[in-house]
């Protein structure tokens, strides 16, 4: 076992940028981690702390008509209950969409109920105990309509935007015309589960008021986004919201969007008049904080003699709450791979009476992907092709439809790579011809992975100072991802500086606002504006030293300075140049501060396609009588623009990587439709991997050097992982058993041959 | 969690005292009850905490042979203790396969024996259950069920005893040591656990306040050791509860079957042992078609209670794989993945 | 590769209040049980027998390093040790383990020098979020004192399998452990060499 991952040579070294990136930091905010120093929101203990429970209705459609509130209230430590009799008032309707992200919240502004485990009473009592037990008493008794929460019953509608705001529909080509041409049609119907983000730190909040300012410990994974929407709620200034929140314990965007339980709790405290904490239970994250809505997905490919793709189309119906829109925009994952002659991917929506689904960890890509890849595999399959060849043969040279050029796209070193590493040469092609030598089905599936490159506006300060110290700011998020540090090695190389040379704070909603950390656009955006930050600054330090004649710099205005380890030197002879301090000491300044608002080019942005790709490869175990299945290795290979820390990047993959194991082996909300409850709303019987599933993982960083996606070339890579690789396990899962899951996750009698 | 009187019982005879009382619950490990009292399942006006019981935790060796488990015995500490393991191997496989480390940790042996069904519908209080409230009815039999009961199930009950510890013990011939206000007795561990029936609330054959004091295995189980496993079907590699699981144990001697021992786990409200299976075996040749036949023979009065049907071939098929692995030979070590059927093969070495 | 502290932004020192207003049954209840917690023998007065010993250390005694992730003992996140063996303290109530001493990852570090474990996580990166890792650590600790893994990787996964990681940290997790097992072993050897 080797431990050197600073040793990567597949992340080329770039001389572009000098000092800091590229490095295998270990994670900066690593040594709080793993001494228990690191603050979560529900950490937090201020004086006079109240402790608040959410109650969950049982229903999922219908109305609450009585709560023992009496029975609650006497129970000893109780000292307030929140029901839709006693309801806080909002400046927000709850049930109005907060733009632009918010979805319609129940707050308990009537007695409906819309889903199960919505919220219909708050219960805040001295301890913990005290109200988790005042909670219990309430016992509420409903007037219940019929929940639906199926395919069948649930009611079809033709949504107007899927995902965030995106067409419900993109086609090109005449997809009729390509069909009528295509010697093979393969055609297949696939579904994916609801799945609930289960990040390991329940959703929670410590609010506390002073007067009308309002201070909350929460994970929240869009500070400034989140402070207007708290301020609109509650009718406040914004300026008077601050949003700590240094730490999240995994958001996966289950933390992106305003949810209605910890609206409650900030109400309660405003209420009490006393600081108030919420924790949701595991059991009540199945519900009001979003989830991966369910899909029913049809794919059905034209194909020549030879193998080339001439029609896709990709179709999803995709389930949303009765209420309210978030529609997994699972037949966009076809869009950009496979070049076909016509292509058409078109959106359903199914109102169901659950939860509002929401962004889940590649919303959209995952779940398409999961029906792609299969039905890839199935169309390879069709025309006597392995895997790979047929996805080579098929390769989007530009921009399926736009034709755009890539900003970047090395996804044929990626299967070359990965597949070399894989041994996928040696793959028999047909389906159930490899055991081990211990008589285990053997099977070897491979899928690609994509997930564009999404920037968001983000802000960023640098103050450089004339003690020495340089301070870099910006209001950024880290939910393991690894903000901390990859965010301060970016804005150490722009500085010329290490990472621990300089003081960088983040977290906080008062620091510039860093944009939402999502969409796996989060160091890219922050990045960009802590990059441009310090060349502000730099270039304010550059001005003045150059102006001034008793500098070594002066004069070197037009050749231009570069920073080096602290000092500004020029350009043309880096043994002429000063410390920044000095700089700024002779002119008498206490500092200088550079500030920058970043944003991708527009015109590039207009120019380009701009992709992260990848390929994985899998190869499962089976137990040919038994079922039971396991990944026994997962090799990928991923090409994402420029990589800042390897370390980091590989552990996103790894978690990709293991999220689409998942998908495609473990996890899935089961309803009972007669009640629209989810039943294994728990982590015992709602499987995510263990330990255990997961023996053998390999990224490799695939170098990409992209000069158009920012200026600092990077692209994004905490989604990417999921994609993929559902299809290769799945893919992988036939190739041992010859037996083609559709229905995601794959189960042991999915595979038993009966 | 409602409020509870909380009573340290210093003495057997008074925790049984206390334990008698109306609402008194006993607390062991606590990894069952107290994730019950959580979700309101379980409601006790006492709690009747015998951690301290130091008598109750020890293994003793009888003179006889045989091994008595006192019912604090750890999970963890009996599968790891050397003696137990070599002479029970698949006791010390079963508690290996169970839960997590932690769990197992804190778990007692009788603790083990008492714990609840992991049916999703007696956890949720706002379902209806005829074991948790009697008369209420049973949501799991038109619910979601595909991994509940294939037999011994009533149509007032589908659950499964989640237990592996038991399955084993069962297979064994193991005995429950109870004290209750009458003295102490033994139960053998079969008709320890009772099907539904339509009493699907009286799990077990516990009268009013007794307490199991110990579990014992007799001298003669030791007989199986060369050849026993455990196996157990589940939808993780680790840390899940079994789809199917299975206890077989054979003795073998000049290439013939002289004994043989079957017993199932997850498939009904208590392990459910085959005798008819098991003298199936005795007197012939071990080989994949005997194994076969035994299994298929356990399984003859199995019934899908919902959508379960697949259990059904899965726990035939589990049985004759775990007979087979115990005519093979119990592994020389414990499996790296204990009671994983990807253990099966030789060796450890599932993985690169 | 050094391990570099960095500051976190500023935020106000929080003052901690241990409730003292619950009744049972109407009657003022005194719970009093001695724990040595890290090393530190105390004397705590518990108000409420329903205290799991994972809501003691959080909410009443401020060691807030030990995480709650399911409070029913399906993740690990909770993971201490109660007199040197790894337990899930949310189904732990706070009266049975009255005398113990128990260890939480506040207890681990030695002043300024990490504990083996602890500094095979950060290296091996076994963390993300960070959320689940002290009970990883924890568990891993406690798993490295039952000795049954030895250095097999499998095993090893095997054992830790009562942790739960949603940000899929498992390989360098896996990792960690084996580094500090074979740490472990060096060490032993060294003392018993002496």
């Amino acid at each position: 076992m080797s431990l050197d991952h600073s040793s990567d040579t597949s992340a080329r070294p770039t001389t572009r940028y000098g000092s800091n990136s590229g490095q295998a930091l270990t994670r900066r905010d690593g040594l709080l981690k793993v001494t228990g120093q690191a603050t979560y929101a529900a950490d937090n203990h201020p004086a006079q702390l109240a402790y608040a429970v959410m109650v969950g209705a049982t229903i999922a459609r219908g109305h609450v008509t009585a709560m023992d509130v009496e029975a609650a209230s006497r129970h000893p430590g109780v000292i307030e209950i929140f029901t839709p009799d006693s309801a806080p008032h909002f400046a927000h309707d709850p049930d109005e969409k907060m733009p632009p992200f918010g979805f319609r919240l129940e707050l308990l502004q009537n007695h409906s109920v819309r889903y199960a485990g919505q919220p219909i009473a708050l219960v805040v009592a001295e301890t913990l105990e005290a109200a988790t037990e005042g909670a219990r008493l309430l016992k509420p008794a409903y007037e219940t309509e019929e929940a639906r929460t199926t395919l069948d019953n649930g009611v079809e509608f033709d949504p107007k935007a899927v995902g965030v705001g995106g067409p419900p529909s993109t086609s090109h080509g005449d997809l009729d015309a390509a069909f009528a041409a295509s010697e093979t049609i393969v055609e297949a119907e696939y579904s994916t589960p609801a799945q609930y983000h289960n990040a390991m730190e329940p959703h929670a909040v410590v609010a506390e008021w002073t007067d009308d300012h309002l201070t909350l410990d929460m994970p929240n994974q869009a500070l400034a986004m989140s402070c207007a929407s708290y301020a609109r709620y509650f009718d406040i200034p914004v300026e008077n919201v601050v949003i700590r929140s240094p730490f999240l314990g995994g958001g996966f965007g289950s933390k992106a969007i305003l949810n209605g339980p910890q609206i409650l709790a900030i109400a309660a405290a405003r209420k009490l008049k006393r600081p108030v904490k919420l924790a949701l239970t595991r059991a009540q994250m199945y519900g009001p904080v979003g989830h991966r809505g369910q899909t029913w997905q049809t794919l059905r490919m034209g194909l020549s003699g030879n193998g080339r793709l001439k029609a896709i189309h990709h179709r999803s119906i995709s389930a949303t709450s009765s209420f309210d829109d978030f529609l997994e925009p699972a037949a966009n994952a076809s869009l950009p791979l496979y070049a076909a002659d016509a292509l058409l991917a078109e959106h359903k929506g199914l109102r169901l009476d659950i939860g509002t689904p929401g962004p889940m960890r590649a919303p959209g890509e995952a779940s398409g992907s999961a029906a792609l890849e299969v039905a890839i595999d199935e169309a390879a399959e069709a025309c006597g092709l392995d895997p790979l060849e047929f996805r080579l043969l098929n390769y989007a040279e530009s921009e399926p439809g736009s034709g755009r050029p890539f900003s970047s796209k090395a996804l044929r070193e990626c299967y070359e790579r990965g597949a070399e590493v894989f041994g996928w040469k040696q793959r028999p092609r047909a389906p159930r011809t490899m055991q081990d030598e211990n008589g285990l089905l053997v099977g070897w599936g491979m899928g690609t992975a994509v997930f564009p490159c999404p920037m968001f506006p983000a802000q960023a300060r640098t103050t450089v100072r004339a003690d020495g110290s340089v301070l870099v700011e910006t209001g950024g998020v880290d939910m393991g991802q690894g903000a901390w540090t990859a965010l301060a090695q970016i804005a150490a190389e722009a500085l010329g500086l290490e990472a621990h040379e300089i003081e960088f704070r983040s977290g906080v909603s008062t620091l510039p606002d860093a944009g939402v950390a999502g969409g796996s656009g989060h160091t890219a955006s922050a990045g960009l504006a802590l990059s441009k930050a310090g060349l502000n600054a730099l270039a304010k330090l550059a001005e003045i030293a150059a102006n001034d004649p008793a500098s070594p710099l002066f004069g070197a205005g037009n050749i231009g300075v570069v920073p080096r380890g602290g000092r500004l030197v020029r350009r043309d002879d880096e043994s002429r140049g000063e410390r920044f301090a000095d700089i700024l000491i002779r002119a008498k300044q206490s500092e200088v501060t550079g500030e920058a608002k970043s944003m991708r080019e527009p015109e590039n942005a207009e120019k380009f396609a701009m992709y992260s790709h990848g390929a994985v490869f899998a190869e499962v175990k089976v137990d040919p009588d038994l079922g039971q299945i396991r990944t026994t290795r997962l090799v990928g290979a991923f090409a994402a623009g420029r990589v800042i820390n390897p370390r980091l990047v590989r552990s996103q993959y790894y978690g990709g990587m293991i999220w689409g194991t998942s998908f495609a082996l473990h996890e899935a909300a089961f309803i009972d439709h007669r009640t629209g409850r989810v039943m294994n709303a728990d982590l015992a019987e709602y499987h995510v991997p263990v330990n255990a599933d997961v023996p053998s993982l390999e990224a490799i960083l695939v170098a990409e050097d992209d000069p158009y996606v920012n200026s600092i070339g990077v692209k994004g890579v905490g989604e990417i992982g999921i994609t993929g690789t559902v299809g290769a396990i799945a893919n992988a899962v036939w190739h041992a058993t010859g037996m083609r899951v559709r229905n995601f996750p794959i189960h042991i009698e999915d595979i038993l041959v009966l | 969690m409602n409020l509870f009187d909380y009573v340290r019982a210093s003495s057997v005879d008074e925790a049984v005292a206390a334990g008698a009382k109306p609402g008194a619950r006993i607390l062991a490990g606590g990894t069952n009850l107290v994730d019950l009292m959580k979700m309101g399942v379980a409601e006790p006006a006492t709690l009747v905490d015998i951690t301290r019981l130091e008598e109750l935790k020890r293994i003793n060796w009888l003179s006889d042979g045989s091994v008595r488990i006192g019912s604090l015995v750890r999970n963890s500490d009996l599968a790891y203790e050397t003696h137990f393991a070599k002479t029970f191997p698949m006791v010390a496989e079963a508690l290996l396969s169970g839960a997590s480390a932690q769990l197992r940790n804190a778990a007692t042996a009788g603790g083990n024996l008492l714990q609840k069904t992991r049916c999703s519908y007696y956890q949720d209080v706002a379902s209806a259950c005829n074991r948790r409230n009697a008369g209420s009815g049973c949501d799991a039999r038109q619910g979601l069920n595909r991994l509940h009961a294939v037999l011994g199930w009533s149509d007032h009950c589908i659950a499964t005893h989640p237990s592996d510890f038991c399955v084993p013990l069962a297979a064994l011939d193991a005995v429950v040591e109870v004290t209750g206000k009458g003295g102490s007795r033994e139960i053998p561990i079969e008709s320890f656990h009772l099907l539904p029936g339509d009493q699907p609330g009286k799990e077990n054959a516990l009268e009013e306040g007794e307490l199991v004091t110990a579990i014992r295995i007799p001298a003669d189980a030791s007989r199986f050791a060369a050849h026993s496993r455990y196996l157990k079907l589940r939808e993780r590699t680790s840390y899940a509860f079994a789809v199917v699981s299975a206890a077989a144990a054979m003795m073998i001697e000049d290439g013939r079957i002289l004994e043989a021992r079957l017993t199932l786990g997850a498939v009904a409200a208590k392990p459910w042992r085959s005798r008819e299976a098991e003298a199936a075996m005795i007197g012939q040749m071990p080989s994949k078609d005997l194994f076969d036949h035994a299994a298929g023979i356990a399984l003859r009065e199995a019934s899908p209670s919902g959508n379960n049907a697949f259990k059904i071939e899965l726990a035939r098929r589990l049985a004759a794989r775990a007979l087979s692995a115990a005519s093979a030979g119990t592994p020389t070590a414990m499996p790296a993945l204990p009671g994983s059927p990807l253990s099966t093969f030789s060796g450890d070495a599932h993985v690169a | 590769m050094a391990i570099q502290k960095f500051k976190l932004p500023d935020i106000p020192s929080i003052a901690v209040q241990i409730s003292t207003s619950l009744f049972l049954n109407g009657v003022r209840m005194s719970l009093s049980i001695s724990l040595t917690i890290n090393g530190d023998a105390r004397t705590i007065v518990l108000e409420d027998p329903r205290v799991t010993l994972l809501d003691l250390l959080r909410e009443r005694l401020q060691l807030t390093g030990t995480k709650k992730g399911c409070d029913r003992g399906q993740c690990g996140a909770c993971t201490v040790l109660v007199d040197g063996r790894r337990i899930n303290s949310c189904l732990t109530l706070a009266m049975t383990v009255d005398g113990a001493h128990v260890t939480t990852i506040e207890g681990l570090a030695t002043g300024d020098e990490l504990h083996p474990v602890q500094a095979a996580f950060l290296e091996c990166d076994g963390l993300q979020c960070g959320y689940c890792t002290p009970g990883q650590i924890m568990s891993a600790v406690g798993l490295i004192a039952e000795g049954q893994a030895a250095g097999d990787p499998e095993r090893v996964r095997e054992l830790m399998s009562g942790n739960i990681c949603r940000c899929g940290a498992y390989k360098g997790i896996t990792e960690a452990v084996l580094v500090a097992i074979e740490k472990d072993a060096t060490t032993s050897k060294e003392r018993d060499a002496a």
